[in-house]
């Protein structure tokens, strides 16, 4: 079950106060980059409660993300609409929709046929907008407007400011942050952490486990549609690749990368993954194969990722002799 | 209401060819220990999976109380009121033992949208787990991970995680396997105080213990249902003689 380590702990409020500051010193160049990183990190986040705490490996996740995103560009591009009130909610709806369906119907399956449906459901949705002229095809939208909210005449938030789009998407993160480690602590969390571990003795104990993996499949949807919703104002840019199994896969990696079932890891992840991309892939043209590379060291040196190396480093500091004899009778 | 609280009409589960429980036709008795024995391979931990609702039946039907139960998915089964235990141990491993009873206790909750209060903090669902521990005698390895016990511990919650359901019926399936001689006596003794509250079916190798908790016996052999009846009456009948006991007496 979930505990945030101490080091942890400082390790995220220092993040935090960095992201918190950074603004104040740092160029605008930085300011996009940590913006685009914080909402890869929330959409990585949303993909541990499922792969680290459920058990349930979805390859199709990115599904999620692309759908927010297409709402909001749709409120912009064919309804006109700019207000944040009303396509936050329904971009997150969207995509709980979309995670009721494709969850209902793939929480029957388990294992290589689970990833396999995931990754199939998101695909046909990928090909759906792809095709369809209405949607933009190949090319997706470009828009120029970005959701604001608006009380009376004036503008209490306007998310084409730079600026107010970093710190709304800090919030929105901690906010996250904050809204997980109270779920995961709730009874419904631990209940998912025993399905994670024992599914077969869960049912014997008389829980129903489709209920559980299912709403878990829904708020880990719904909060990828929050990071979509932020990509598409982020980048007001929207493309079928969205929700690609590229998409996926990288979500995915970041999750492994950063270390499952830690939470802040696939945040380490991303962020990790995203400066590693932004800075060899402007030295060389084949830059993938370091990323590459790098991942097959992580993945077999550091099995528990990034975080679970920031766990062990910390522990060897704390306690001058290693309690070895701890679990002997 | 009839003096049984589970009856099975006709019960029969098929593996392919293998006739796994073949036409078992059982009533228990309210209050009572039941024991089914039987050689390996006889369908005794088929016809506990099918009391439990961990495998449908391919024909017949199963009566508890006043219910229906013969489709049901365990998980229904178990908020009915019949708790079991596992042969292979099938505990959380990484869970304290705490949370390991707290969790079994947790699954008697209404409903699963509980997301906002910390889960330690339902009093009731604590008491419950507790009294699990207790029962069980865990008490002092409450904070334990589970994986760090011994295997007769981890036998011990085993049954600690089913008493935490508080169920009414309890099907045991060989809560002795592998035990030491001291462990078995610690259980052996639980399960008589287990007795006064509850409805036991239990499957055990060990003869010893059987007839030391049983009152009633059953016999199963090639999935069919050799003898039933009492202590007395299956150690005398012929054909469980010849088809099981006799065999292990001679032996000796």
């Amino acid at each position: 079950m979930y505990v945030l380590s101490r080091p942890a702990l400082v390790l995220l409020l220092m993040m935090a106060i960095g992201l918190g500051f950074y603004p104040l010193v740092g160029d605008s160049y930085y300011i996009r980059l940590l913006t685009k990183i914080m909402v890869l990190g929330l959409f990585a986040m949303s993909l541990d409660l499922l792969i680290g705490f459920t058990g349930l490996i979805s390859l199709g996740h990115a599904a999620f993300f692309g759908v927010a995103s297409y709402a909001v560009a749709w409120y912009i591009v064919k309804a006109g609409v700019t207000s944040l009130l009303l396509i936050l909610p329904t971009a997150i709806g969207a995509s709980a929709a979309c995670a009721l369906v494709i969850g209902w119907l793939s929480i029957r399956t388990a294992g290589i046929y689970f990833i396999m449906i995931t990754l199939a459901f998101a695909q046909m949705l990928h090909a759906f907008f792809k095709d369809q002229k209405y949607w933009g095809g190949t090319d997706g939208f470009n828009f120029y407007d970005k959701p604001q909210l608006v009380f009376g005449d004036t503008v209490l938030l306007d998310l084409s400011n730079r600026l107010t789009l970093y710190y709304f998407t800090f919030a929105i993160l901690v906010s996250a942050f904050v809204f997980l480690i109270v779920l995961l602590r709730s009874p419904f969390g631990r209940a998912i952490q025993g399905v994670k571990v024992n599914e077969g003795r869960m049912r014997a104990m008389g829980y129903n486990i489709r209920h559980l993996k299912l709403i878990s499949f829904i708020i880990a949807g719904s909060l990828a549609g929050v990071a979509g919703f932020l990509e598409a104002t982020r980048t007001a840019y929207v493309n079928p690749e969205l929700m690609s199994w590229h998409m996926s896969g990288n979500v995915m990696i970041m999750v492994i990368l950063g270390g499952m079932g830690t939470l802040y890891g696939p945040l380490l992840g991303a962020l990790a993954l995203t400066l590693l991309g932004d800075n060899i892939s402007s030295m060389w043209d084949h830059w993938l194969l370091i990323m590459g590379a790098f991942v097959i060291a992580v993945v077999m040196f550091l099995p528990e990722g990034i975080a679970g190396l920031i766990e062990k480093t910390a522990n060897r500091f704390k306690r001058k002799p290693p309690p070895k004899e701890e679990t002997e009778p | 209401m009839s003096g049984f609280i589970l009856e099975t009409q006709n019960l029969s589960r098929h593996f392919g060819a293998l006739m796994a429980v073949d036409d078992v036709t059982l009533s228990f008795e309210r209050g009572l220990v039941h024991a089914v024995l039987g050689p390996n391979g006889a369908g005794k931990t088929t016809l506990i999976n099918l009391l439990s609702g961990e495998i449908l039946p391919s024909s017949g039907s199963i009566r508890f109380k006043d219910y229906d139960i013969t489709s049901l998915p365990a998980n229904e089964v178990s908020h009915l009121g019949i708790g079991r235990s596992f042969q292979k141990t099938n505990i959380f491993p990484n869970f304290t033992c705490f949370e390991n009873c707290r969790l079994a206790a947790q699954s008697r909750m209404k409903g699963v949208f509980h997301f906002f209060k910390p889960a330690l903090s339902y009093k009731r669902i604590n008491e419950l787990a507790e009294k699990g521990l207790e029962m069980c005698g865990l008490t002092k390895r409450r904070d334990t991970l589970a994986q760090a016990m011994s295997y007769g511990e981890q036998r011990q919650l085993e049954i600690g995680m089913m008493l935490a359901t508080e169920p009414e019926l309890l099907l045991l399936d060989e809560p002795l396997a592998g035990m030491g001689a001291e462990e078995s006596l610690k259980v052996i003794e639980l399960l008589r105080k287990l007795a006064k509250e509850h409805t036991l079916i239990l499957i055990e190798h060990d003869m010893d213990a059987v007839f030391a908790v049983a009152d009633r016996l059953a016999v199963m052999v090639n999935g069919r249902l050799l003898e039933t009846g009492t202590v007395a009456e299956v150690r005398a009948s012929k054909a469980v003689q010849e088809a099981y006991l006799g065999s292990d007496e001679e032996g000796h």
